[in-house]
């Protein structure tokens, strides 16, 4: 093994661990894995620093094949092992790997805490609205009336939107990108990393087994531009092919500004991912193909203290204030009394 | 047993219940007179009772909160099965606790709340000291209600305020009572309302003029002085199972230099322990309350597997949700600690309410063969040293551990003999570091354990998780013959713990007619029971278990040694399974699921059932 020198820069084959890949040839999960291996050198993180845990599922493999510190936990569980470990030890870099049934199914509840918390970690939910390690049952974000091996005649439970859902927790990062968009993938991870705080990241993901075409209808290259839109901090919300189109607010209801037939980019929405109100982040999360192009990009990131650091500041501030906790005097503390 | 002196009987041992409306702070009477014995110098135990109900009805019967303090001139092991005098607030009070009290007690009933519609309230049809109720009991009536008022009438606060003084009104007539001295109540009083002075003045006024009607009202012929025991010498503080066991997690955290990290889901009755770890910041000690059972587990493994003392801390239930979680914690072979403080089950049982029926679920409640170790404490005290046994062994041996208290423990309280700093345990953690031989599921030739490899170790990143681990390297493997030697490694690593910890004692001789084995909390009735036994010449012994899994190697030896084993639990025989399973000792049970204290009186009642003759004594 080789031993992390800050000297020498670490590169993507630092980070690939000896195990056999297990996934689907063909599987979104290969371009997740590529990506993330491919960020690891650039956050200058020494590599003992850095551990993946995740859950259970196909994405869940993940942590296996990082040759880094890693946790294949329970299903579902993932956050409360990465709150417990970030607690425990702040300057690590944690990574939760997770997917749709594993975080929003079986895990909703500690994905909800976690992000309220707003613990640092990085969390990246594996979104292929399938269950596919169990052979293809629908998961809480299959759409309604989707037809599967538990859902003969088309499922009947509505599907969660999964950045809503993060916005409504109370995730300070939040962002979605796509598998097949290996440059968007690694450039939003990359700012996940830089987030302090809770950064969460839908990756829409392709299970070419169980749900081929998942989002194919937008996702496609040839047809991306004109269904989907970039969101990006500061900048006019454009899309189109012929960046001809653009997006607006009107109340609470999104509108299409078409440049074409008379509407002006200056009346398109600046997008402001720093809004500590995130009403309009979540009206963006929210958009779907074919009302709406669906939006990509970094919805919301907004600063505010975190869980690790707020529990190890009230640690230092009993010590300022007490002194450093002394065994005997807690044991002798209280009604004391002598038997000669 | 008594002495008669004047007006002062000195008596050796006497049981007090104060009972009343859950908001009349008869716990908080009892803790008071519990103290204030204990520091006279009397041995002490206590048991709580309370509703789960955090305010029913007031006057109403399941409203009823209890406190029992027994306080001796010599070593006692029990707060006693029946109390000797009983405090009742209201006719509530009366009704539940009578049936429990001697005849020829004495009860001290508040006269004010005797009224019309507490008694239909309590569902008296009469008013129970005139039909007969009451017949053949010492009853002694106090106004304590109107009394505390007249004392407080001058002292500015609202009525409100001021009927919830009443309960040192009574405080103070038993002190009288029992000849105590009301300085540790008055300085309790001045350290707990410090920031609010009128409050303070009025609690020591009425304190005093209670313990002031009880010498010049003539109710009592009599009082009552309970010499000091004669315990072993050393610095003593009254404490709680609940509070031990956070001490016993603290300390552990301290001797082996390793931060504790506990996380928690709020439950009775282990909620107390969160709230004492919650305190110890500056020994940098973090606690979490989290979302749920499971997200405890989860994060107290992913503190352990950090480097941290990983604790957890639940009740039955809780339990019941962390099994997957332990599992993992089985199969990663982390050193987790899970504190179980067991309640009456089964589902949501009786909250507030003992039980021992969790000992099956600490053993076997996780799918596959998945072993752990066990450590049960005997007292509230020993639950100190105890939770130090439970990061010992989890640390050396790499393997989860199930600390089993339950509510008797946790809530009871007893003196507790402060060890000194020196005489507690030598434990230490060492974390490989070398690249170059370090293997993950590379066992220690002696105890199998795996090593204990933190992130931010250069050179030493790994992967674990709950699929089936190879031997030596951990990776992921499947096939057939790894996994029964897998399976079989975990098993053996555990049964070796059984080198590393004591072996059982025997109180009385080494043979004999019969043994009285137990485990937990019913130690102070079998002890009791036994010696009393022992005295009228019985052959019997009585040995108590503090280590359920492994269990000590000379305990198959013991069992062989004695015609005949009882075993008593608060269960319907769940270490009787164990015993008569892995033994093939025809042991017998004595078993009561009543949610309260076992009793010594129905131990007794069993030996004498076991025993055919009386040794003869030279």
């Amino acid at each position: 093994m080789t031993t992390a020198d800050q000297t020498i820069k670490l590169a993507r084959k630092d980070f690939v661990s000896d195990q056999e890949v297990r996934w689907c040839p063909g599987c979104g999960d290969y371009s997740i894995l590529a990506q993330t291996q491919k960020l690891m050198p650039e956050l200058n993180i020494p590599r003992e620093n850095i551990v993946f845990i995740s859950g259970i599922g196909c994405n869940s493999r993940l942590p296996y094949y990082m040759n880094t510190y890693g946790f294949h936990s329970i299903h579902g569980r993932a956050p409360t092992l990465a709150t417990g470990l970030k607690a425990a030890r702040p300057e690590l870099s944690v990574w939760v790997i997770t997917g749709d049934g594993d975080g929003l199914s079986i895990g909703g509840n500690h994905l909800l805490h976690i992000m309220r918390r707003n613990v640092d970690v990085v969390i990246v939910l594996f979104n292929n609205r399938i269950y596919g390690l169990t052979k293809g049952q629908y998961s809480p974000t299959s759409e309604l009336g989707k037809v599967t091996k538990t859902s003969p005649i088309g499922s009947i439970d509505y599907p969660v939107d999964v950045c809503s859902f993060a916005l409504g927790a109370g995730a300070t990062f939040v962002a979605r990108t796509l598998d097949i968009d290996t440059h968007h993938l690694v450039t939003t991870l990359e700012r996940a990393s830089q987030h302090r705080g809770t950064s969460f990241v839908e990756v829409l993901q392709n299970c070419n087994v169980y749900n081929d075409g998942a989002y194919k209808e937008f996702a496609d290259k040839a047809v991306r531009p004109d269904r989907m839109i970039e969101v990006e901090h500061g900048k006019p919300l454009i899309f189109g092919k012929e960046r001809n189109k653009g997006f607006r607010l009107n109340g609470t209801t999104a509108e299409i500004l078409d440049f074409d037939n008379g509407a002006s980019v200056d009346d398109a929405l600046v997008h402001d991912e720093a809004l500590e109100d995130p009403t309009i982040a979540s009206i963006l999360a929210r958009m779907d193909y074919p009302e709406l192009p669906v939006a990509m990009g970094v919805l919301r990131a907004f600063e505010r203290p975190t869980y690790d650091s707020m529990m190890e500041d009230q640690i230092q501030e009993a010590i300022k204030k007490e002194g450093p906790g002394d065994l005997e005097t807690i044991l002798n503390a209280g009604d004391t009394w002598v038997v000669e | 047993m008594a002495e008669e002196s004047g007006d002062v009987r000195e008596l050796d041992r006497v049981t007090i219940r104060f009972a009343g409306d859950s908001g009349d702070g008869s716990q908080l009477a009892g803790q008071q007179f519990t103290n204030t014995a204990a520091i006279f110098g009397n041995d002490v135990s206590t048991v709580p009772d309370y509703p789960a109900e955090i305010r029913a009805p007031a006057g109403s019967l399941p409203g009823v909160s209890s406190f029992q303090v027994s306080f001796s001139s010599h070593e006692i092991y029990t707060a006693g099965d029946n109390p000797d005098v009983l405090v009742a607030m209201n006719p509530a009070a009366l009704k539940t606790n009578l049936p429990d009290v001697p005849k020829g007690s004495l009860i001290i009933i508040n006269a004010d709340e005797f009224t019309e519609a507490n008694f239909r309230k309590a569902d008296y049809e009469a008013d129970p000291r005139e039909d007969g109720t009451l017949a053949g009991f010492r009853l002694i009536q106090v106004p304590i209600t109107s009394m505390n008022a007249r004392a407080l009438k001058e002292s500015g606060l609202p009525q409100r305020q001021i009927d919830r003084s009443k309960n040192l009104f009574a405080l103070g007539v038993m002190f009288w009572l029992y000849e105590r001295s009301l300085e540790p109540t008055l300085n309790w009083i001045d350290g707990k309302f410090a920031k609010n002075p009128q409050v303070a003045e009025a609690n020591k006024t009425t304190l005093k003029a209670g313990f002031y009607f009880g010498e010049t009202a003539e109710l009592f012929s009599e009082h009552y002085r309970v010499p000091k025991a004669n315990p072993r010498p050393g610095k003593y503080r009254n404490i709680t199972g609940n509070e031990a066991t956070a001490l016993g997690f603290l300390a552990a955290s301290q001797l082996l230099k390793k931060p504790l990290f506990y996380a928690s889901y709020p439950i009775t009755p282990a909620s107390d322990i969160l709230g004492e770890l919650a305190k110890y910041k500056s020994f940098g000690v973090k606690t979490m309350q989290t979302e749920d059972e499971l997200a405890a587990i989860g994060a107290a493994i992913g503190a352990s597997f950090g480097g941290a003392l990983g604790l957890t801390g639940t009740s039955g239930p809780g339990l019941a949700l962390k099994s997957e979680a332990i599992g993992l914690a089985v199969m990663t072979e982390l050193p987790v600690v899970i504190a179980n403080v067991q309640r009456s089950g089964p589902s949501t049982g009786m909250p507030s309410k003992t039980e021992q029926g969790d000992l099956l679920q600490a053993m076997f409640g996780r799918n596959g063969e998945s072993p752990l170790a066990i450590v049960a404490p005997a007292t509230p005290a020993e639950c100190f040293e105890m939770a130090i046994e439970a990061f010992r062994i989890a640390t050396k041996f790499m393997v989860p551990t199930i600390f089993l208290s339950d509510g008797l423990l946790g809530s009871g309280s007893e003196p507790w003999r402060i060890p000194a700093i020196e005489d507690l345990p030598k434990m230490d953690v060492q974390h490989p570091t070398d690249p170059e031989t370090f293997e993950p599921y590379q066992r220690d030739e002696t105890t199998l354990a795996r090593p204990w490899a933190v992130p931010g170790t250069p050179g030493l990143e790994h992967r674990i998780g709950g699929l089936e681990k190879s031997d030596i390297t951990g990776n992921v493997r499947y096939d057939a013959e790894n996994h029964e030697r897998m399976t079989r490694l975990r098993a053996e690593k555990v049964e070796r713990i059984a080198d590393d910890i004591p072996e059982l004692k025997i109180d009385g001789e080494p043979s004999g007619e019969l043994l009285v084995l137990g485990w937990g909390s019913t130690y102070g009735a079998i002890i009791t029971a036994v010696y009393r036994a022992q005295a009228d010449g019985l052959s019997v012994s009585a040995a108590h278990l503090r280590y359920l899994n492994p269990f000590p190697r000379n305990l198959g030896d013991v069992l062989s040694q004695f015609e005949r084993v009882l075993i008593p639990e608060m269960n319907l025989g769940q270490l009787l399974l164990l015993i008569r399973a892995r033994y093939l000792v025809d042991a017998e049970g004595l078993n009561r699921v009543t949610g309260r204290p076992m009793k010594t009186a129905d131990v007794a009642a069993k030996i004498e059932t076991l025993v055919r003759r009386k040794v003869s004594v030279a």
